[in-house]
């Protein structure tokens, strides 16, 4: 008999749809009559550090060093700036990025109502306080952070760690504090969550200090160094014994029926039997490696751990690497693309901080400012590139677009992840947010959901290298899905049946699906094209089902724009 | 085709700008030409075409959560090893194997049975990673599972279908890696039926609505972005789905047209039909098909557990391959059977036989195969840990992929640029006809 799974629920399915139907008529109630009224929510204080507008606030001075940098960029390519995105694509934007999902035609409402100058600036600011924005990137960072993979399961928790992560990001933890714990943290995977950075490279029963190596490398210094695992890096300058030395900080820790710990009798020791030297001749055999960095010894803290030594190294003022390292990381989640790719492989820092260098600039206000990932994302999004159109005249031509993408010219194209696509397809379908507190149920519904989905979808890995194009069983799952096809459905409980029976015409009704699916307004040669989608239907209904599932299956959909 | 949806065509081929060395964009481009939709309509020869003529295809058949050698294709009675377990002879002279497998013995001849594969890995999710591609997992990189490496390798002239199909739960979905995402396979989860998602969900008239107002949307997404968009391939996409929704070669997952013996020789199981399936998808022309059979996950009950999983795998395999011999389609179908690893040769206190990478057994038979031997043994008293004339499972993926007619140390750029081998391993001669 095979052991129970423990990594899989199996509630009864069959039961869900009728869990469904109680907890989206609890939304339909709470939603008062009519869905479609402007709304004020209550608006939480925002936090001065990431407006941006004026030239007296903090991040005035790094955005304009950025904005001119990428102004000169532009001019030595010959390329024109794009025109400003109008606000609601900005906020679609920063929805997808900090929220995991596109805002709900609730949120939309309320952002239109607040028509003053700012009003994006406002909404990023209530989005960074908001605990989803926490829940959001905590899901981002955990794929480099632990992996994509399940993990063992007996000492691994993947959920425990992406929440401790989404309470560090959530209090504004300076980043460097959040890492240090992770790369140090002792004690039981269960009630130490950030331990799980540890666990997570245990195989076959035991720690794997390479894979530790590799990724504190990678994720904290934007460096493969784990290249020089089995061989000398290919353009850097990491040798294969920088790598040995960075794995045997990790040499100590051990798993124990207390959880991680470290034994200070351990050593690191290379022998013909571990990864480095099976895939090599190279490498000598039996030899105890002593703990080492690659640069900056100076920088290694002293009295503690081996990992604690390490984590007072990786995190120390001067490592620029660390900084450059979560800006690229940062700049990848807001843009959808690295400024280096791959985002975790980026050049060596020049000599001291250059105003040329995008990556310094960011890192030098970040590391200046207590490591605040919260600024540093305010920093980002105030840019002109962030706020440029994804439209270009230059785009017209393979040569063109070439051009724009290298100078940044427009913002770029880039594939809703998995996780966005369902957040997206979730939030159009409610017209309201689906938010951690009051809808739990619905929370645990989309978990189904999701899992349904994301075993048809197949997942799409960050790590590889940006958005690649959809596949053939996307595209079906997308046009033929169940998933789709509940979302499309007009009925009581969503929001195609509502808007088909709330709206007062046809022009109306056309509206607010754009706006809930596409965050706009159909421009008037649409409207032409799509209202007799409306008009010959049999139903309001059926047409609205029409429409909604065009807006699902477009481009302009499921790539961020 | 209810559609309006323009067929792409030349420079959007020419990949994706941003790739810092080009070959990504080759890569992309590569792999985008060799989908079905770029390409003319089946010649109505290739798929009938029979024996070493036609070309080859990969057939693995995934024995998931780690089949124990010793209740299958390892048996050792009387042995400390071998428990209550019994064995039988079969149609290689001297060879046994285990009492549950009566009907496989029979065609155990078209086999090379290997009894000395040795693992790195001893974890469900790494060691699968590592049999399926041929390498450890590795941070830096997802490395393309052999049917992926099959499917990208393998001429598919006229294909509508997915080049590679992927039949049954399987817990860790085999994937393109580096290859790109296409190469991933198509799943499908319950065989027997038509694969999910392929029917639309309105009549003809509503989806020709449907699908013009997208072509509008598409058009109208595309006003100031052009080759932006095009670069996505989402268009492109859409329309090989859609072709796919219409193809008659679907037919290849509808069992509605075989004989209730035929279906009665595979077996009334999910796995049983999942492998007549398999059978109709070679026959179609699909290069890679790869069918799971989960539950040889035995920490507990392993005999009782392992019995009833040879109920479904003896007939539907000797059923699988009895019926790819009698359509001449086994000389151009590489088989392979196994799973992530074996059990240990210690029975715990629970009835149950934990994880062993180390001697551990797989059947490799078809294409190119030197089939009706035995490689490697294992100790019967399971004191000694490693098998005689082990085997490696780099060496094992390059002898599939030498089998396939691939060539297996072949380099292919990663996504990042990274140059990968197919294969780091070396074929086994003696594997191998006309090699030995």
């Amino acid at each position: 008999m095979p052991l129970p799974r423990f990594g899989r629920f199996t509630l009864p399915r069959p039961t869900l749809p009728a869990v469904a139907l109680v907890v989206l008529s609890l939304l339909v109630g709470a939603a008062a009559s009519d869905p479609l009224a402007v709304r004020r929510r209550a608006q939480p204080p925002s936090p001065g550090t990431v407006r941006s507008s004026g030239g007296t606030l903090p991040t005035a001075a790094t955005v304009a060093a950025i904005d001119r940098l990428l102004a000169e960029r532009r001019s030595v390519a010959g390329v024109e700036a794009a025109a400003v995105a109008d606000n609601l694509t900005i906020l679609r934007r920063l929805w997808l990025a900090l929220a995991g999902t596109i805002p709900s035609l609730e949120e939309i409402r309320s952002f239109e109502a607040d028509g003053a100058p700012g009003a994006v600036d406002r909404a990023l600011a209530t989005l960074l306080a908001d605990r989803r924005s926490a829940e959001a990137l905590a899901r981002r960072l955990a794929s480099p952070l632990v992996g994509d993979e399940k993990g063992e399961f007996i000492v691994f928790r993947r959920d425990r760690f992406t929440t401790w992560l989404a309470d560090q990001i959530a209090a504004n933890r300076p980043w460097d504090q959040t890492v240090r714990e992770m790369v140090s943290a002792r004690g039981l995977w269960t009630d130490t969550p950030a331990v799980n950075f540890i666990t997570q490279a245990a195989a076959n029963g035991v720690i794997d200090a390479d894979k530790l190596a590799g990724r504190v490398s990678r994720v904290f210094l934007g460096a493969r160094l784990d290249c020089a695992q089995c061989h000398d890096h290919p353009f850097a300058a990491w040798k294969q014994g920088e790598f040995e030395g960075l794995a045997a900080s990790f040499a100590q820790a051990k798993l124990s029926p207390v959880g991680v710990e470290d034994d200070p009798a351990r050593v690191h020791r290379i022998d013909r039997t571990s990864v480095a030297a099976l895939a090599t001749a190279m490498t000598g055999a039996g030899r105890n490696v002593p703990p080492r960095v690659p640069f900056g010894a100076e920088w290694l803290g002293s009295g503690g751990t081996h990992r604690e030594n390490l984590a007072a190294w990786v995190i120390h003022t001067d490592n620029r690497r660390f900084d450059r390292a979560i800006a690229n990381r940062m700049w990848s989640i807001l843009f959808g693309k690295a400024w280096h790719e791959p985002v975790d492989d980026i050049p060596d820092p020049g000599p001291t901080s250059s105003p040329d260098d995008l990556l310094d600039l960011l890192a030098d206000d970040f590391r200046e400012h207590g490591r605040d990932l919260r600024r540093l994302i305010g920093v980002i999004a105030a840019t002109e590139a962030f706020r440029f159109a994804s439209t270009h005249p230059d785009l017209e031509s393979a040569e063109g677009a070439a051009r724009v993408k290298a100078a940044w010219g427009a913002f770029p194209l880039t594939r809703l992840t998995p996780e966005q696509m369902i957040g997206a397809m979730a939030a159009t379908t409610s017209l309201q947010t689906i938010e951690r507190d009051s809808h739990v149920l619905t929370r645990t519904i989309r978990f189904f959901r999701e899992t349904d989905f994301l075993r048809e979808y197949g997942q799409v890995v960050d790590s590889q290298g940006g958005s690649l194009p959809a596949t053939i069983p996307q595209a079906l799952v997308q046009m033929n899905g169940k998933l789709a096809r509940e979302m499309v459905e007009a009925n009581v409980v969503t929001a195609t049946g509502r808007i088909a029976g709330m709206a007062h015409d046809d022009v109306a009704r056309l509206e607010v699906a754009f706006l809930v699916a596409l965050t706009r307004r159909p421009a008037s040669e649409e409207r032409e094209l799509l209202l007799p989608l409306l008009t010959l239907a049999e139903t309001k209904g059926r047409g609205l089902e029409d429409v909604m599932w065009t807006l699902f299956n477009c481009p302009e959909f499921s790539w961020n724009h | 085709m209810p559609t309006r949806l323009r067929i792409p065509v030349g420079p959007r081929y020419e990949g994706f700008a941003s790739a810092p060395t080009g070959r990504r964009s080759v890569l992309l481009a590569a792999a985008s030409l060799g989908l079905s939709f770029a390409l003319p309509a089946l010649p109505a020869r290739a798929a009938r075409r029979r024996g070493v003529e036609r070309p080859r295809s990969l057939l693995v058949v995934w024995l998931a959560g780690g089949p124990s050698q010793l209740e299958t294709f390892d048996p050792h009675p009387g042995a400390a090893a071998g428990g209550p377990t019994q064995d039988i002879s079969t149609a290689v002279p001297g060879v046994r194997i285990a009492a549950d497998y009566p009907r496989l013995a029979e065609v155990l001849d078209r086999f090379a049975l290997v009894r000395s594969l040795v693992s790195k890995e001893g974890d469900h999710e790494r060691g699968q990673y590592a049999v399926k591609t041929g390498y450890r997992p590795d941070p830096t990189a997802i490395h393309p599972a052999l049917g992926a490496i099959a499917a990208h390798e393998l001429p598919a002239t006229g294909l509508e279908l997915p080049r590679f199909i992927a039949l049954g739960e399987a817990e860790f979905p085999s994937r393109g890696g580096y290859l790109g995402n296409e190469l991933d396979p198509y799943r499908v989860f319950a065989p027997g039926q038509k694969g999910q998602n392929l029917e639309p969900h309105v009549q003809a008239d509503r989806q020709a609505r449907r699908l013009g107002a997208l072509d509008s949307l598409t058009r109208s997404f595309e006003t100031g972005r052009g080759e932006a968009v095009r670069r996505t391939f989402h268009e492109h996409t859409l329309r090989e789905a859609l072709t796919l929704m219409t193809s008659e070669q679907l037919a290849a997952f509808d069992l509605d047209g075989e004989s209730e013996a035929v279906k009665g020789l595979y077996g009334d199981s999910d796995f049983g039909r999942g492998c007549l399936v398999a059978r109709r998808l070679i026959e179609a022309g699909v290069r890679s098909v790869e069918i799971t059979l989960p539950g040889f996950d035995t920490h507990a009950r392993n005999f009782a557990g392992h019995t009833s999983q040879a109920r479904l795998l003896d007939p539907a395999l000797a059923a699988l391959v009895g019926d790819l011999e009698d359509r001449d389609l086994l000389e151009s179908t590489v088989v392979l059977v196994m799973g992530e690893f074996g059990r240990t040769p210690s029975i715990n206190p629970l009835d149950g036989r934990d994880h062993w990478p180390h001697g551990f057994s797989c059947l490799l038979g078809g294409a190119g195969i030197a089939a009706g031997q035995v490689i490697g043994s294992t100790d019967p008293e399971g004191v000694a840990k490693q098998p005689t004339d082990p085997v490696e499972i780099p060496d094992l993926s390059a002898t599939v992929l030498a089998a396939l007619g691939i060539d297996f140390a072949r380099e292919v750029a990663t996504l990042v640029g990274r140059p990968m081998k197919l294969s780091a391993g070396t074929p086994l001669a003696k594997l191998l006809r006309g090699e030995a």
